[in-house]
């Protein structure tokens, strides 16, 4: 990214923060945590999330079949189905459909032909109200967020809460300059009996309506609408002509497997454990049309209300229509890619959203494209509107795997994230200052890569070399002229700090020291001494900041497995892909897993424990090496590693004493704050377990994230958003106490924010604690 | 149908700030008539000697509808673990009366009270067969924050009660 649109990006970010955060923030955390509840209190919450996958795996794999399927069941049912190639067919369709009823109409005395519509995105990606009005066609959304918008003439901000980002006092202020009441409007209550006073008039009279559709049952022609305000059910049985306009996507094969989907959308969107309504219709349906222009003409129409009040023999009433219009727009060759095609299973619950500390700050105005926002976004603008529309945001997930655990189909969002990012560092044009990082990075990406996105991507050179020629390295990186270079060339923003490389390497202090075999020794020792007879053996894997910077936890480590009877190998070895997967190189990420493997290889044969310190390196062998590796070398690196405290707590399972370790008094009160992926890999808890056992009361930090995320803090674009994601952790943690932390980069920003030292946790535990 | 399966519908219900009274086919016509507040309208009860009050409107005109305060429905079946009521689209109106007014009194035989949602979809199944293909899975009052905080009442009804047929 240039300098200029680098420093555009920052002034974007900088007047969401302050604008439409506060409120975003609010609502999106708020759901976040009543999700997070709602989903521990669902027993089979686990099993209800695979059988939604697999339901939605199958559905798009016979997505052909299930259109024709579809099709015969609503002309059956008498309805009609109309498959719209893209945006421009469905609006020609959809406008056709409401000028012949309008003219058709019993009330086609109206001045113009009128709409109503339930909150729908899909109309919003093939901007429908825009074609209708170029037609002479009123439009009205009766969704109240939706309405809001309308008025004030903005775009939705979230996927289901659209006007999240707007406050109750700006949707006053907006009211009252629009309608002018008698008296202002000030509560929620006064504004929301207002819009549905006013918005039930127009739909009372209204032509046509038209909604959206969250499931589609092929084999019934069901269309399922889910809304809490119960607008949609209006709209579909007021006007006597409906039109639901759905992505093909959309499509389930039959009514049961409707069911997990009715049971898990609320959960995951908002909470809840069901929506106010499910409205599960096969239109036409038996309801009585409503004609409001005939105030004194009964709406069952007589003879039209069975005795038995079943009404279910045959189509319903002659008097009503209905279109389900299917779009493609993209979605058919999204089905062909092998990496975008998960896109197609998501519900738009907005989980992901929620549940992202970055659009927890910026919403989706920040973290979106042209129709979708939070993490999913990437995969349905990439697929509709073509990956550009991706490209202004992408960056804006960190890959922290909090919205992995949220998916109730489990897409792999951060995955996809890194595919589309990949394939925009590929599309992109070569760019000037390569020559700069040329030398130092040493991937596998063709040319044109940003060079800030191949700095960070090829950290581990560029950390070997910085040690080599430390402190010199560390007096020109502080140097302000240089500071001036790396943040116009390589965009790292100069407030922050640099990491301080150190000339000795743990590699190279753990050689001097005597290597294996005088590791072997301490810890056979330890062995005797303990009692506890531990056969194991480890492998410490040095990542980069381990290796160069943040030496002492990779000593802690080492000090803390030989204190509990395992000798350990600290072996030279090649990095772990994180660093380039976050950059989207994914080339070069294959490159390192294949190489990682090959290094660990033997000494899996051996039988030793990899045991990992960094969290994300451990991520990235727990779950992005099963697409980067054979399955059976991803499986056998998997079961065979673990982070430094799981392993820990493994070992005091089965025997170690702890009180070789450095303990506490029995209750003495830290501040631990996990890492995303490790949280996402279950692995907070042996950590917090371990300090238990050591004599320690850990409190525990509850924010999603530390804001840092690896590179992502470091760059100008996105310091001020770090920070104030960092904000929100710093404000849980009590002054006075002692903060560890898991996450190298978790723990430099707490270091900023609170200004003092945070250390890792096994450097608490370690004996002798934190000595150099 | 056990009556634990009655008390976790009630339980249900009682969070979604949804009234239920259980009462026998032979007190529901008054029980019905003390909570509906007038005008209401209503669509007849398919339950064995359970008639809507006298002054309860069937085949209501439009305008009807408008004014209601009150619509008092059957329902299919109930869904006892979310506290759901099963609102099926007939021809004498049941969604619209249910939808409209600001109270809506759902009116269920105890012997169709499910335990769960699989149950319930059991159920809507059973309904589809028979030709009942539109059904709105109802639970509680209709509601919105859109406007900054949490009102009822917005498209739907903001006030709900249910009458278990304790007999039927």
């Amino acid at each position: 990214m240039a300098q200029h649109t680098r420093s555009e990006q920052a002034d974007r970010i900088r007047h969401l923060l302050e604008t439409e955060g506060p409120a975003i923030h609010a609502h999106a955390s708020a759901s976040n945590a009543r999700r997070k509840e709602t989903y521990g209190g669902t027993d089979d919450l686990e099993e209800l999330r695979t059988e939604a996958r697999s339901i939605k795996e199958a559905a798009i794999d016979r997505l052909p079949e299930l259109i024709e399927t579809v099709r015969e069941a609503v002309e059956e049912n008498g309805g009609t189905v109309y498959i719209a190639d893209d945006a421009a067919d469905a609006n020609a369709y959809v406008t056709d459909v409401v000028n012949r009823e309008a003219t058709n109409g019993a009330d086609g005395a109206a001045a113009s032909p009128s709409v109503v519509k339930s909150k729908s995105m899909t109309t919003e990606e093939i901007d429908l109200n825009d074609a209708l009005e170029a037609d002479g066609i009123d439009v009205t959304e009766t969704d109240l967020g939706e309405w809001v918008l309308q008025l004030a003439d903005e775009t939705p901000s979230h996927i289901v809460g659209p006007a999240m980002h707007i406050s109750r006092e700006e949707i006053a202020t907006l009211f009252n300059e629009r309608f002018d009441p008698d008296a202002p409007f000030e509560t929620a209550t006064e504004l929301t009996r207002f819009a549905r006073d006013h918005l039930g008039e127009i739909i009372d009279g209204a032509d046509v309506g038209v909604t959206g559709a969250n499931f589609v049952v092929a084999d019934s022609g069901t269309i399922t609408l889910v809304t809490n305000e119960g607008n949609a059910r209006k709209c579909a049985v007021t006007p006597d002509t409906h039109v639901a306009v759905a992505g093909v996507e959309k499509l389930l094969p039959t009514l049961s497997d409707l069911e997990p989907f009715v049971d898990i959308i609320a959960k995951s969107a908002t909470g809840q454990p069901i929506s106010q309504y499910v409205t599960m219709l096969s239109p036409p349906t038996d309801s009585p049309t409503l004609d409001f222009d005939a105030p004194d003409k009964p709406i069952t129409a007589g003879e039209g209300a069975a005795a038995d009040g079943t009404g279910a023999d045959g189509p319903g009433t002659q008097d009503r229509e209905f279109h389900l219009v299917l779009l493609d727009n993209g979605r058919m060759d999204m089905r062909e890619d092998d990496q975008l095609r998960e896109t197609l299973y998501c519900i738009r619950c907005g989980a992901c959203s929620n549940s992202c500390a970055n659009f927890q700050s910026v919403g989706g105005h920040g973290f979106g494209g042209e129709t979708y926002s939070g993490g999913i976004a990437t995969g349905w603008e990439a697929g509709v509107h073509g990956q550009e529309s991706a490209a202004e945001f992408n960056d804006l997930c960190t890959g922290c795997t909090n919205c992995v655990d949220a998916c109730p189909v489990k897409i792999d969002i951060p995955w996809i994230n890194t595919v589309v990012r990949d394939r925009l560092n590929r599309s992109d044009d070569p760019e000037a200052y390569d020559f700069l990082v040329d030398g130092l990075t040493p991937d596998a990406e063709s040319g044109g890569l940003d060079p800030g996105k191949r700095f960070f991507g090829n950290i581990g050179t560029v950390a070997k070399a910085a040690s080599a020629t430390a402190p010199v390295s560390n007096w020109l990186a502080d140097a302000g002229p240089v500071r001036a270079v790396l943040e116009r060339t390589l965009g790292i923003d100069r407030r922050r700090d640099l990491p301080t490389f150190r000339r000795e390497s743990l590699v190279d202090w753990f050689a001097g020291r005597g290597g294996a075999a005088a590791s072997s020794r301490r810890a056979a020792r330890a062995d005797s001494r303990n009692g506890a007879d531990i056969d194991r053996e480890a492998v410490l894997y040095t990542d980069v900041y381990t290796n160069y910077v943040d030496i002492d936890r990779g000593k802690a480590a080492v000090r803390t497995l030989e204190a509990l009877g395992v000798p350990v190998r600290v072996p030279n070895l090649p990095e772990s892909g994180r660093a380039a997967l976050s950059q989207g190189m994914i080339a070069t990420a294959d490159r390192q897993a294949s190489r990682l493997y090959a290094a660990l290889a033997e000494d899996l044969d051996a039988g030793r424990d990899v045991v990992v310190i960094e969290p994300s390196d451990l991520a990235a062998m727990h779950r992005e090496y099963e697409r980067l590796l054979p399955v059976d070398s991803y499986e056998r690196l998997r079961d065979g590693s673990y982070e430094i405290c799981e392993y820990v707590y493994g070992l005091l399972e089965n025997g170690a004493d702890p009180t070789a370790l450095s303990t506490g008094d029995g209750a003495e009160p830290v501040a631990y704050h996990s890492h995303c992926q490790q949280r996402t890999l279950d692995l907070e808890a042996p950590t917090a377990a371990v300090l238990e056992r050591c004599g320690y009361a850990p409190e525990l930090s509850s924010a999603e994230c530390c804001g840092m995320a690896g590179s992502f803090g470091y760059k100008r674009e996105y310091y001020e958003l770090s920070m104030d994601v960092g904000e929100r952790l710093a404000e849980e943690i009590d002054d006075g106490l002692p903060v560890v932390a898991s996450g190298t980069s978790c723990g430099d920003q707490l270091e900023t924010l609170l200004e003092r030292d945070v250390a890792h946790p096994i450097e608490l535990l370690a004996p002798g604690g934190a000595r150099t | 149908m056990t009556v634990d399966t009655v008390g976790r519908f009630e339980r249900a219900l009682e969070g979604l700030e949804v009234g239920l009274e259980r009462v026998t086919a032979a007190d529901a016509s008054e029980r019905i008539g003390t909570i509906a507040a007038e005008p209401a309208i209503g669509v007849p009860l398919p339950f064995d000697d359970v008639d809507l009050p006298a002054s309860v409107t069937t085949d209501p005109m439009a305008a009807e509808l408008t004014a209601a305060r009150t619509g008092i429905t059957p329902v299919g079946f109930a869904i006892a673990e979310y506290g759901t009521v099963a609102v099926e689209s007939t021809a004498n109106g049941a969604e619209p009366i249910s939808l409209y007014p600001e109270r809506h009194v759902a009116v269920v035989a105890e012997s169709d009270i499910v335990p769960d949602i699989s149950a319930g979809f059991d159920r809507l199944a059973d309904g589809f067969d028979a030709g009942r293909d539109s059904v709105v899975f109802a639970t509680g009052r209709s509601a919105t924050a859109d406007m900054g905080d949490l009102v009822h009442g917005v498209h739907g009804p903001g006030d709900v009660h249910v009458i278990v047929l304790e007999d039927r």
